[in-house]
Order: C-alpha cells, then sequence, then structure tokens
C-alpha cells in the first residue's frame, strides 16, 4: 500500500490530534512543561500525585509527588492564572524523590507532575482537584 | 523585608547513617500573588519567597523553585539521607533579597 505525499501529511494530523486530545491541557500548560522538558518526548507513569479529590478551600490544597530515580519533578496546575507551581530538584543526599507541600488551586483543574529522571528521560502524570472555593483572591 | 518571618523545622535528633528520615519544614510568610487586588482595584505587589534549600554538611537534599501558587506560610515535607552527622541547614530566599535560613543538628545514633 502506498501513500500520496498528500495522504502521508493528512495521517500525519490525525496522529497528532489524537495524541493531544486526551490531555486538554490549556495551551499555556504545554509550553511550561516544554521548557521544562526542552521538546523531548514524554512518558507515562513512574511518578505519581497525592492528592485529594474534592478540596474545599483552594488556598492551600496539600499535595505530594513522588518519583523514584528522580532528578527533578515540576508540578503544574493547569487551571491556574500562573501555571507554575513548584519545581523540586532533588540532591545527593534526598532520601526519597518525593515532597509535600500546600499549594493554591484557582478552580477545579487537573494538576501535571512531571518528572525529569536520572537518566535524562521525562515521565508525566496528571490529577483532577474539584475545588469549592478558588485561592486567588479577586 | 517581610514582617514576621519565622522558619520553623522538624528533624529527628537522631538518625540511622544511610536511612531515610522525614524533615518537615514551615516558613510563616503572607506568599502575596500578585493576583489580587486591594479595596481601590489596585494590584497587590507579589511578595513571595521565590526558593528554598536544604542541606547537610553543604551537600544537598533539597533545592525548590517556587512560584506564586505555593500557600501561604508555605510548609514541605520531604526526605533525607546522611551517613554522618552534622549541621542541617535550611535556607529561603525572599523576593525583596531577603534570606531567612535556621540550622539544626542531627546525630548519628
Amino acid at each position: 500500500m502506498e501513500f500520496s505525499r498528500r495522504e502521508t501529511i493528512a495521517l500525519g494530523l490525525g496522529a497528532a490530534a489524537l495524541t493531544f486530545m486526551p490531555f486538554r491541557v490549556e495551551a499555556a500548560a504545554e509550553e511550561v512543561i516544554s521548557a521544562f522538558t526542552g521538546g523531548a518526548d514524554v512518558g507515562e507513569g513512574g511518578v505519581t500525585i497525592t492528592a485529594p479529590e474534592i478540596a474545599e478551600n483552594g488556598n492551600t490544597v496539600p499535595i505530594g509527588v513522588a518519583a523514584p530515580g528522580a532528578a527533578a519533578i515540576l508540578i503544574i496546575a493547569t487551571g491556574n492564572p500562573v501555571p507554575n507551581v513548584a519545581t523540586f530538584n532533588f540532591g545527593e543526599l534526598a532520601g526519597a524523590q518525593s515532597a509535600s507541600t500546600r499549594i493554591r488551586l484557582a478552580g477545579t483543574q487537573d494538576i501535571v507532575a512531571v518528572a525529569k529522571m536520572a537518566d535524562g528521560s521525562f515521565v508525566r502524570t496528571s490529577a483532577a482537584v474539584k475545588v469549592t472555593i478558588g485561592g486567588c483572591g479577586g | 523585608m517581610a514582617s514576621g518571618v519565622k522558619p520553623r523545622v522538624k528533624t529527628p535528633k537522631t538518625v540511622v547513617a544511610g536511612e531515610a528520615f522525614t524533615i518537615k519544614t514551615l516558613i510563616s510568610h503572607k506568599m502575596e500573588s500578585g493576583q489580587r487586588k486591594d479595596k481601590e482595584g489596585n494590584k497587590i505587589p507579589r511578595s513571595i519567597i521565590n526558593r528554598f534549600t536544604c542541606e547537610i554538611n553543604g551537600k544537598s537534599v533539597i533545592d525548590v523553585t517556587m512560584e506564586p501558587a505555593i500557600s501561604t506560610n508555605p510548609y514541605f515535607q520531604f526526605d533525607a539521607v546522611t551517613e554522618e552527622a552534622g549541621d542541617v541547614v535550611f535556607t529561603w530566599y525572599d523576593d525583596d533579597g531577603s534570606v531567612y535560613d535556621t540550622t539544626k543538628t542531627v546525630a548519628i545514633g
């Protein structure tokens, strides 16, 4: 079976659309991720987010991230005015590549964690959090 | 300098060499995000702590880059491991150039 140039391009576009559809992450968040990864491929699995399913107060949402073997973990809140939340860089005396903190969420949204592994590869995961009262004032 | 900044840190007094132990840190800081507005509708300028580091005997445990989405009174919990006793140094870097630090000592026992 042979493809013409036109068919090949159409197939490529279709595949790209299929790849990006499930995430539905806002463009700003994707830009932050590609700035962190340098445009490298991002796999799935190997990183976990611990977050409440429903957060009553968006001003302090307790979250945790863990990625065994990671050098750094980037956390993004896709629905915040500024998507960046924090970047954890683990040093040589880190007991485990995990950390917990409290963050602000403007509303119900997905949180994305991207881990940079020691071998330079990247993995990501996301978790949905429902927020009853947003945490950005205004 | 933001007023009333007080770091609080919890580390075990003695640890087992080579075994992970948990560190908890909290620092009181208003972490003004730069998104809020005052009564007149003017934006309140951003004033946050933008970096936090923890080191044991000069070797890095964790280095966190913080953005405005970190809550008021930033809290962190993480694990560290050490083979020898020494000083655990915690440092917070404020937007306005202030640096807050505190030191704890851990012993091998």
